[in-house]
């Protein structure tokens, strides 16, 4: 059911998502390029990520699974991940991509199961908060 | 979006226009392509790329994108490409790209690390943009687009070909000034006359494009590898090649556009160049090999140079270049015939200048860092002023890295190896100092190097920042610096070449004979000649200038390194000196005060010395390599002279612009 959300409650929810870091300013960036012509490019480009990811993480998970782990390879899904993390503002899947890398480049199989785990966390919460402030403002 | 059409009437007008001929409309319109397997990215890479009015084609896929480019020729006029695809890599696409169509390629990723960046740099890239990307980012591309167009259009200017594909040598030479005429008696002596003869011809300007595919190309690299850096001739190059069909103009043609990654093919290029500039009726012909390269996409030395020119300009030195000096400065670069221009001038010796190079050079160093961190910030110092801040440069800056100097000077004397091959010199010099101080310098090189036809592109990067920087930025620092300076000082970037430069880099040049001890080994002796030529010419004015080229080494090396572009050109020896070392610029104070003094006697006397000096071009500090190069160079002392005859006819040099008398060389702080 759709409520009627006051534009300072948009703002709102928008701003906190700035605040508690989920987003960054490459998120404006996106902003800015909606137009009267793509109303919803934001929330396409979104939509597009998310599925997108979903396969990346499929991808990784798998990979994740086969013992001794390529590293090379888990790397490698992470710059995409990361690229197109990157390429929405979404920050905290930012960080923990980063920290994954790490745990690649030390080839510590371990460290790159937890951080991995905190990037799913991240990406789904993330796409749960979203999610709501399209419902809201849209 | 334009519809392509329009993007094909974008780029015939801009042809069409003098100076780059860009259409009122542009950049929109520009017709890019981008290449990216992350479908986010992609949508918004568009979505940002339409925001500026650009045409865009999307492509996830390199083959794809390459067949789109293989099928529509002329369809595209920038590529925007991903360093990781899952069929491709980045790299690849870009080598293909380069040797096939030779379109400008920015490299995009979201790996910020110098190794991957150099790589892009050394691979050709023009730009190298971090992601995620920002839409300002993407707004300025089309300086590259315009910067590889000058360097093509700059080849045919004189000469109106249309085609902008066609070899560079050719072009060049023919249409620059006519001035490659009176070289072609030097050039006999070169050992390229082969070469030479290639490019005299002038229906052989409108040689078909060969399509260097990658095979061809590596074929070609192993011709090369095989001869060996000094033996790789066209002509030899095309019998190991042994490809029916392919001639040696083919080859030459490409060995000049292709900028190879590695600096013995520098050396080559620069070599060729040199000889070229030397002998070979067309000035610029070689410039355009370099430049058009695939290298061309150096953005990052551009904005290199433009935070050079920024830092320079925020210090205050280069302050005050007024914008019809810089305007001026620009359409000398661009070949114009417009020399005479007082505006430009550039003042050889900037008190500031000389100061203040040693700072750019720290400044240059930072800027080279944050160029390479700071893909995005390809800053053009001057809106609407392409700058030659091509990779060549920024390639030659990697090259040698701190030694940029060397590189630089390299191709600075390559570029100027037109216009006098002490204008290189002193420019590479410049050049490795600062991007400031080159911008200064540089835009009596540049500008000379333009008139000439195309000779800023043989240095490739080095040069390109450079020529480019000076146009743009140097001319623009120029101007700012020389604002001050009195009319007669000014530095006629447009025809003089270097004569401004030549004073202050007569001085250095006068000097250089004794820097030459100071010099680390960048002599260029050229640069002497020129030099020697110079002063001797009284329609130089350099004997106005008064800079003596007196044996104050110091002098001179001073007023390089502040000049640094003007010195380069005329004291390829002192600047290089200078360029390669800021120190000198230490010193230079020091000089200074007896190059003031040098003034009264100038010409004449200086010159003898500054010619024995130079010629010993290698000790060049950055490695043999330089050494290769400047050896060459050096051994064309008389065709320097030559050369700056030549330029003298041809661009009439202003006398009274040399009236250095009135730079006040006297007020330099000492």
């Amino acid at each position: 059911m759709e409520v009627n959300h006051t534009k300072s409650q948009i703002n709102f929810t928008r701003n906190s998502l700035f605040e508690q870091g989920y987003l960054d300013e490459q998120f404006t960036q996106l902003e800015d390029l909606q137009d009267d012509a793509n109303p919803n490019f934001v929330e396409e480009v979104v939509t597009l990520f998310f599925s997108d990811s979903t396969r990346l993480i499929r991808n990784v998970d798998t990979a994740l699974e086969n013992y001794p782990l390529d590293f090379c390879k888990l790397d490698d899904y992470m710059h995409q991940f990361m690229g197109s993390s990157s390429s929405i503002g979404a920050k905290k899947v930012k960080q923990e991509c980063t920290q994954f890398q790490e745990c690649c480049k030390a080839r510590n199989a371990e460290g790159c199961i937890r951080a991995f785990q905190r990037v799913k966390q991240e990406h789904a919460t993330l796409k749960r908060k979203l999610e709501t402030y399209f419902q809201v403002s849209l | 979006m334009m519809p392509s059409s329009s993007g094909g009437s974008w780029k015939s007008s801009g042809a069409g226009a003098g100076d780059g001929g860009v259409p009122d409309q542009f950049p929109a319109g520009l017709r890019v392509l981008v290449v990216d397997d992350d479908p986010t990215c992609l949508m918004i890479l568009e979505k940002m790329l339409r925001h500026c009015n650009y045409e865009v084609t999307k492509c996830n896929r390199a083959e794809v994108a390459l067949s789109f480019l293989r099928e529509n020729k002329n369809g595209f006029d920038v590529v925007i490409s991903d360093v990781h695809m899952p069929d491709m890599d980045g790299f690849k696409l870009l080598e293909h790209i380069g040797l096939e169509m030779d379109l400008p390629v920015i490299m995009m990723s979201a790996d910020d690390s110098k190794s991957v960046v150099m790589k892009g740099v050394t691979h050709g890239a023009c730009d190298y943009l971090i992601k995620p990307v920002r839409i300002e980012a993407l707004r300025n591309i089309w300086q590259h687009v315009v910067r590889k167009r000058k360097h093509e259009w700059k080849d045919f200017e004189p000469s109106a070909s249309a085609d902008e594909q066609k070899p560079p040598e050719e072009p060049d030479y023919s249409s620059s000034a006519n001035e490659g005429h009176n070289w072609k008696s030097t050039k006999r002596r070169k050992d390229e006359e082969d070469e030479a003869d290639e490019r005299d011809d002038p229906s052989s300007l409108k040689k078909p494009r060969v399509v260097w595919s990658v095979e061809l190309h590596q074929q070609f690299v192993a011709a090369v590898n095989q001869l060996g850096i000094d033996k790789a001739v066209p002509k030899k190059i095309l019998e190991r090649m042994n490809v029916p069909g392919l001639t040696r103009e083919n080859v030459a043609s490409h060995l000049q556009t292709f900028l190879p990654h590695n600096s013995k093919n520098l050396v080559q290029k620069y070599r060729l160049y040199l000889r070229r500039l030397s002998g070979s009726p067309l000035p610029g012909g070689m410039n355009v090999g370099f430049m058009g390269g695939p290298d061309a996409g150096y953005g990052s030395m551009s904005s290199l140079n433009g935070l050079d020119l920024q830092a320079l300009s925020a210090s205050g030195q280069l302050g005050q270049l007024p914008p019809q000096s810089l305007a001026t400065l620009q359409a000398v670069a661009l070949g114009r015939s417009n020399n005479s221009k007082s505006a430009i001038h550039v003042p050889v010796i900037d008190q500031r200048n000389i100061f203040s190079v040693e700072n750019p050079k720290s400044r240059y160093s930072e800027v080279q860092s944050q160029h390479l961190n700071n893909s995005s910030k390809q800053i053009n110092l001057l809106p609407g002023i392409p700058t030659n801040m091509e990779p060549k440069h920024f390639v030659s800056l990697q090259q040698s890295g701190q030694h940029s100097f060397g590189s630089m000077n390299h191709q600075i004397l390559i570029q100027m190896g037109g216009q006098s091959q002490s204008q290189t010199q002193s420019q590479n010099q410049v050049q490795s100092n600062t991007n400031a101080h080159h911008g200064l310098r540089q835009p009596v090189l540049s500008n000379d190097m333009l008139t000439r036809g195309g000779v800023v592109d043989v240095s490739t990067s080095v040069y390109n920042p450079v020529v480019s920087v000076s146009q743009a930025s140097s001319l623009v620092d120029f101007s700012m610096n020389h604002k001050t300076d009195s009319s007669g000082s000014s530095y006629p970037l447009g025809g003089s070449l270097g004569i401004p430069n030549v004073r202050a880099t007569s001085s250095a040049l006068q000097g250089d004979g004794n820097l030459d001890t100071k010099v680390s080994g960048r002599r260029i002796v050229p640069s002497y000649d020129v030099f020697n030529d110079l002063n001797q010419n009284r329609e130089w004015g350099l004997q106005d200038v008064g800079l003596t080229f007196d044996q104050s080494p110091h002098l001179i090396q001073v007023g390089l390194d502040a000049s640094s572009p003007l010195l380069l050109q005329h004291n390829h020896s002192s600047v290089s000196e200078m360029g390669g070392q800021n120190r000198n610029l230490a010193s230079g104070k020091v000089i200074f005060s007896p190059g003031v003094e040098a003034r009264t006697h100038h010409n004449g006397s200086n010159v003898g010395q500054q010619r024995n000096t130079y010629v010993k071009p290698e000790s060049d500090t950055d490695g043999s390599f330089h050494n290769t190069l400047y050896s060459e160079l050096y051994g064309q002392d008389d065709l320097l002279v030559a050369i700056m005859k030549q330029q003298q006819q041809g661009v009439g040099q202003p006398e009274n612009e040399f009236g250095f008398d009135g730079y006040a060389l006297d007020d330099l702080p000492v």
